[in-house]
């Protein structure tokens, strides 16, 4: 019975001193407080700024890929003008509906782009006599030209040049090579 | 280059016309050969060995040049034929060169209906002398005999120049044989302008502007060459002296294409686009408007002088394809030429003015016609043999020089007689070759 009772007692000392133990610790520890508070507000701003500079970022990264897909936009717009050209049928100029709704592409990029001063070169195929084909070269060319002019673009803007069956896109003497060399092509300047 | 080998038509060659009575008979006399027959026979003429006067080993050399030159020239017209020596039952080199020591029965015999005898000899200033003879075998006459001397350097220019008095007793006309063929070639990269004999001997290089070079024409008198560059970015006329080197540029706005010399004159006619229609003008070297020729919208150009000057045939589109007309430069009138077809353009005149030489495209054939321009019939005179076209008649109107396509689907220089018989290459050059012109003879 007595070694249960110090067995108790030692346990409520224990306890007791357990207690003690713990409030001491706390008192020591509450000085501490505050900058632990300040610190996780300080944790807080931190994340709204790097939140703001991710989104920033992210705005800017959009930005670039916008800008670059605005670029790669424009320079696809710039070589499709470049490369598309107006196609005629055997010894005319005279422009087709397919060759009107190319010009009028031509003319709204023109129209964005006014700062671009342009040649029109006429292309014949390799049929019909050197001299001829240059004549008609220049029709072709002109004929393009006046069509971009009624649709607003600046004469001062457009020059034009034949090079009549001189240089043929396909210098195969076949049906569809003479398609491609029948032509009035765009350089902008 | 060039200039050393246009002067050879200062040669200071025939010494006399020797040998008496052919002098007195005119050409209308003995015109042996009708060459716009288009039926002609070729007549066979024998060329015999050259007689080396002092047998120096030289001499002998010499004369075996000067003759495969004559042979080669000769074969070259469209009305002569050389034969094969081999058949030869005499050889007048030992027997002499003369009328009398010649037995004209050993010609006769062996069916050559002209004999040509030569002779050679280096004299004691380093020059050559030929002394060349042309026999009728049948009649034994002389028909023509000269000697012409020069330096060694010049001997081909003295046999063409022998070649010419041939062919002027045969046919009336001097030949071809002093003439010049300008053309376009590819050979070095670019479109430049060359110029060669009427043989394709002898090519030289006139431009070298890197750049496209097209459609060069002679001026009457071989002294001027005018053709298309885009040497300075777009097409414009340039107009060369091909000795003095003098040279002014043909420019106005828009282009300037497709030059043809005023026959006589220091003129010429040319397509420009200022107005902006296309129109053909007449012009001054230094590229001054004298008058506007045509006034009709739609692609007028390729201005094309009758030998007389009197008449321009043209290409034009006015009446809604390509087609050939014909202006009175006097009464301004323009009749259209060609009716057949559907493209007809690239006309060139027959010096008599009776017939022009075109390019028809029919079923995707583009083909050589000459049009009789009274009675209006078209005769082709290519065929299933690639394309061709630029057709230029000689001065004489024996032969048409042209482009073709036929070997190798590449444009090469071609000759062929008036008539469309003999079509031969005319030149074998790397790259491509197209529009020839053929100046007049200066011989």
């Amino acid at each position: 019975m007595k070694k249960s009772v110090w067995i108790n007692l030692v346990m409520a000392v224990l306890v007791a001193g357990l207690f003690l133990v713990v409030s001491c610790a706390k008192t020591t520890v509450v000085s501490d407080v505050p900058p632990i508070q300040d610190r996780s507000d300080m944790d807080a701003d931190d994340a709204k700024i790097a939140a703001d500079r991710l989104k920033a970022e992210k705005l800017r990264e959009q930005e670039i890929r916008d800008q670059e897909l605005s670029l790669a936009k424009t320079v696809a717009a710039k070589d499709r003008f470049g490369n598309q050209d107006v196609h005629f049928e055997y010894d005319s100029a005279d422009l087709s509906l397919m060759a009107k709704s190319v010009l009028k592409e031509k003319a709204a990029w023109l129209q964005a782009n006014s700062g671009v001063s342009v040649t029109v070169e006429g292309h014949c195929d390799e049929r019909g006599t050197t001299d001829y084909n240059l004549a008609l070269g220049e029709r072709r060319a002109n004929a393009a030209k006046s069509y971009l002019v009624n649709l607003g673009i600046s004469a001062s803007r457009l020059d034009s040049i034949s090079f009549g069956e001189e240089k043929p896109l396909d210098a195969s003497s076949i049906e569809s090579a003479f398609r491609k060399n029948r032509r009035a092509h765009f350089v902008i300047k | 280059m060039f200039l050393k080998s246009t002067k050879m038509f200062n040669l200071s060659v025939v010494i006399c016309l020797v040998f008496s009575f052919c002098a007195q008979v005119s050409a209308k006399d003995v015109n042996y050969i009708n060459i716009s027959d288009p039926f002609v026979k070729k007549t066979p003429v024998a060329v015999t060995q050259f007689k080396a006067f002092n047998g120096s080993a030289i001499e002998k050399s010499d004369g075996e040049r000067a003759k495969q030159i004559l042979v080669s020239a000769l074969d070259f017209t469209g009305y002569l034929k050389t034969m094969n020596p081999v058949a030869f039952l005499a050889n007048p080199a030992q027997m002499g060169i003369e009328r009398d020591k010649i037995n004209f029965r050993d010609w006769t015999g062996i069916g050559a209906e002209l004999l040509i005898t030569g002779g050679i000899k280096s004299t004691h200033s380093g020059d050559i002398m030929l002394e060349l003879r042309l026999f009728d075998s049948f009649t034994t006459r002389l028909l023509t005999g000269n000697r012409y001397t020069g330096p060694r350097s010049q001997l081909r220019e003295m046999v063409h120049r022998f070649c010419s008095d041939v062919s002027y007793k045969l046919t009336g006309k001097r030949g071809v044989f002093g003439s010049k063929i300008t053309f376009v070639s590819t050979v070095n990269g670019h479109k430049e302008i060359f110029v060669c004999d009427f043989d394709g001997q002898n090519i030289e290089q006139v431009t070298s502007h890197k750049s496209i070079s097209l459609s060069p024409s002679w001026s009457s008198n071989s002294k001027w060459l005018a053709y298309v560059t885009y040497s300075r970015g777009r097409p414009e006329i340039f107009i060369r002296n091909i000795m003095s080197k003098k040279s002014s540029v043909i420019s106005y706005k828009g282009m300037n294409i497709s030059p043809d010399w005023m026959p006589g004159q220091n003129s010429l006619a040319a397509t420009l686009s200022f107005s902006g229609d296309q129109e053909i003008y007449l012009l001054t070297l230094k590229g001054e408007i004298i008058k506007r020729i045509t006034k009709s919208w739609g692609i007028d150009v390729s201005p094309k002088f009758s030998s007389d000057g009197k008449k321009m045939a043209f290409t034009s589109k006015r009446t809604g394809t390509p087609q050939i007309h014909v202006k009175d430069i006097e009464t301004q009138k323009v009749r259209r030429l060609t009716f057949k077809g559907m493209n007809n353009t690239s006309p060139s005149w027959s010096p008599d003015g009776k017939r022009i030489a075109y390019v028809g495209i029919e079923d995707n054939q583009i083909n050589i016609f000459v049009i009789n321009i009274d009675s209006g019939m078209p005769v082709q005179l290519t065929m299933d043999a690639g394309d061709n076209e630029d057709p230029c008649w000689s001065s004489d109107g024996s032969m048409l020089v042209f482009t073709s396509s036929r070997e190798g689907r590449v444009p090469r220089v071609f000759v062929m007689n008036a008539s469309g018989t003999d079509q031969r290459r005319l030149l074998r050059m790397s790259g491509k070759q197209n529009q020839p012109d053929w100046s007049l003879s200066q011989n």
